[in-house]
């Protein structure tokens, strides 16, 4: 077991607790930045589809898993970051402005729709964003002279610099440059005083406010946060895809971004990428899955959403704190063996909630 | 002018008049204590000075302002802490995260700066960090520095938030039952940093307390409240002689 002696305050401030921290992240870094040596373009491409999985997860768990406030409705925020995207790119302006762009125009709509959903609470909240997502599916298909409409919109490959992205490999550091950035930025806010805020208005909103914090700003500025990674997720999928048509972006996507970050574990940044690995080998699963079943099943509309649901609610209710949780027991029961305490996790003791403020 | 005051405070819940036409004043320096049996408003008057409820008539006074109208989330930027009766921890979180979310208020970086992480943003925060770091030495709470409070037991939950209220450094501080739960040794320490509180932090304590031990211990006056209406201001003792306050607890009408 490592026993930490904190010599230092920076200790609680730094990114990494402890030397381990620096070597396995170090190797895991080393590992990401070499896989495009080591992999054939189809497994390249799927692990870039999973980066962007990834950074979209990482904006929904700004706002669900770190603020509390339940979307169903975050592809529409990756509509509106890929179709801005792609638009802005069909009226000549480069990659590297228009992708912030159409982060930031993700952002903007995100804080308008927070500015009146910040007085909603728990279900209402959630409804509310799903129908929002509708509203933004509609706008797709209907304005025509922008997204293409129903015949859908293609995408040209990223030009940085005058120089044209065609291959995978190329297209795999773009994201993943972009999704380390983001994750540092979000590194940054959670140990800053807004992060702390969100984790406030999140476990308690009258304690939240009775310490000052202003809960509608903090939820405010997480949507905003949230819709801008998002968005960004957005804008380089467009990419990804190449063709951008209105049912890329349903509710299915909504709910697939929902099942990753609480599969991964809710409220951490670990969470979001492992959740973004697990789903992109559970989508491998589900199409082989699909060929082995008789065709009756295997070719049923439903079976995706309906397993996504399934596993929804089977980690809801059995695995709370998602895979990244189970990890973290594991290690700490490895770290402690022999001394591990069956007990460790439970709570100690529940105490009965009352409604009112007593 | 006194220090704290509420005025001619009522709030009606339905047809129940949880408080009704209730004032009192304390000064600064003073330990002031609030008693009652189950349901006679107590609390209801902590929520109306943290603006949770907004009294139907009546007026609160700190420092000669009126903040009645306040929002909730300006009354600790005013100068008043609190903690509540049924602990509300951010559960969730670590020891150490629950008492820097009390130093908020004293937080002024800009978000951009926060996102970015400066090095002024980390002396800042490093500030906020031994600020809090004094809490944890004077609530000897060193130990769970680092444990999710999920994973606390009761008194020590009591003891955070105790901590995170004094993060905040207010002039005055609101206790709702400090020591409901706790064993008597667990209690006998809340009456010591009780008197620590007031007298080496020169931070002023309203406080709403069951345990007469500590009650007599702490306050230095005490106000009686039933049904919503104050029945006995004093010591400790004439409080407790008090006939009213006496038939109160016997559950005659009052
Ligand atoms: N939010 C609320 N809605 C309706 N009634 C309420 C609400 N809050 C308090 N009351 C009622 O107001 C009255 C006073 O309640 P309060 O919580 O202030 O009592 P208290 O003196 O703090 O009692 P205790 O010692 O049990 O904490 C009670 O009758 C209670 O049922
Ligand atoms: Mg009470």
């Amino acid at each position: 077991m490592r026993v930490l002696f904190k010599t230092d305050y920076n200790q609680d401030v730094k990114f990494a607790k402890h030397s381990g921290y620096v070597f396995w992240y170090a190797l895991l870094l080393a590992a990401v930045f070499l896989a495009p040596v080591a992999l054939d373009t189809y497994w390249i491409n799927e692990l870039t589809r999973v980066l962007i999985y990834a950074l979209a997860g990482l904006g929904l768990m700004v706002v669900t898993g770190f603020t509390g406030q339940v979307s169903l409705g975050h592809a529409a925020f990756m509509a509106i970051g890929a179709y801005t995207h792609a638009f802005l790119l069909t009226q000549g302006v480069p990659f590297i402005f228009s992708l912030p762009i159409a982060a930031l125009t993700s952002g903007i709509v995100g804080l308008m729709i927070a500015i009146p959903a910040s007085r909603m609470t728990g279900l209402y909240l959630t409804i509310a964003s799903l129908a929002f997502a509708i509203v933004v599916e509609d706008l797709v298909i209907h304005w025509e002279s922008v997204t293409g409409g129903n015949r859908g919109m293609v995408v040209d490959p990223p030009a940085l610099f005058g120089y044209e992205i065609f291959e995978a490999w190329e297209y795999y550091y773009v994201v993943l440059v972009l999704l380390i950035i983001s994750i540092a930025l979000v590194l940054n806010i959670l140990r800053s005083p807004l992060g702390r805020s969100m984790l406030a208005v999140r476990d308690s909103e009258i304690s939240a406010q009775s310490l000052g914090i202003r809960v509608a700003r903090t939820k405010v500025l997480a949507f905003l946060l949230s819709a801008m990674l998002t968005g960004l997720a957005g804008g380089l999928f467009a990419h990804f895809i190449q063709f951008l048509s209105p049912e890329t972006f349903g509710i299915l996507l909504s709910i697939q971004l929902l099942l990753m970050i609480v599969v991964g574990g809710l409220g951490t940044v670990h969470g979001a990428i492992f959740g973004a690995f697990l789903i992109g080998l559970l989508e491998a699963l589900i199409s082989i899955l699909k060929d082995l079943l008789p065709p009756a099943i295997g070719t049923q509309p439903g079976l995706e959403p309906g397993l996504f649901g399934l596993i929804l609610v089977l980690f809801i209710i059995f695995e709370p704190e998602g895979v990244y949780g189970r990890w973290v027991k594991f290690r700490t029961f490895l770290e402690s063996f022999p001394f591990y305490r069956r007990n460790t996790f439970k709570r100690q003791r529940s105490y009965l909630k009352t409604e009112r403020m007593r | 002018m006194s220090f704290f005051e509420i005025e001619n405070l009522s709030l009606s819940f339905g047809g129940v008049k949880a408080v009704d036409d209730a004032s009192f004043a304390m000064e600064k320096g003073e330990v002031f204590t609030i008693v009652g049996p189950n349901g006679a408003g107590k609390s209801t008057i902590f929520n109306m000075i943290s603006s949770f409820y907004a009294p139907s008539h009546g007026t609160i006074r700190f420092k000669g302002a009126d903040i009645t109208a306040a929002r909730a989330d300006e009354i600790a930027r005013i100068g008043i802490a609190r903690t509540f009766q049924n602990i509300e921890l951010f559960e969730h979180s670590t020891v150490l995260q629950n008492l820097l979310i009390g130093r908020e208020i004293h937080n002024h970086v800009p978000v951009l700066r926060q996102l970015i992480f400066d090095p002024g943003m980390r002396r800042a925060e490093l500030a906020h960090r031994r600020k809090v770091e004094d809490v944890i030495d004077f609530l000897e709470l060193a130990h769970y520095r680092d444990e999710r409070i999920a994973n606390l037991p009761y008194g020590v939950r009591k003891k955070i938030e105790l901590g995170r209220a004094l993060c905040v450094e207010p002039e005055l501080l609101l206790l709702d039952e400090p020591a409901s739960g706790l064993n008597p040794e667990e209690t006998e320490d809340m009456g010591f940093w009780i008197d620590d509180i007031k007298n080496d932090l020169g931070i002023s304590v309203l406080m709403i307390e069951h345990d007469m031990s500590l009650v007599n211990e702490v306050s230095d006056r005490v106000m009686a409240l039933n049904n919503g209406r104050v029945i006995a201001e004093g010591s400790a003792q004439e409080v407790q002689n008090h006939p009213d306050v006496v038939a109160a607890y016997l559950g005659g009408a009052a």
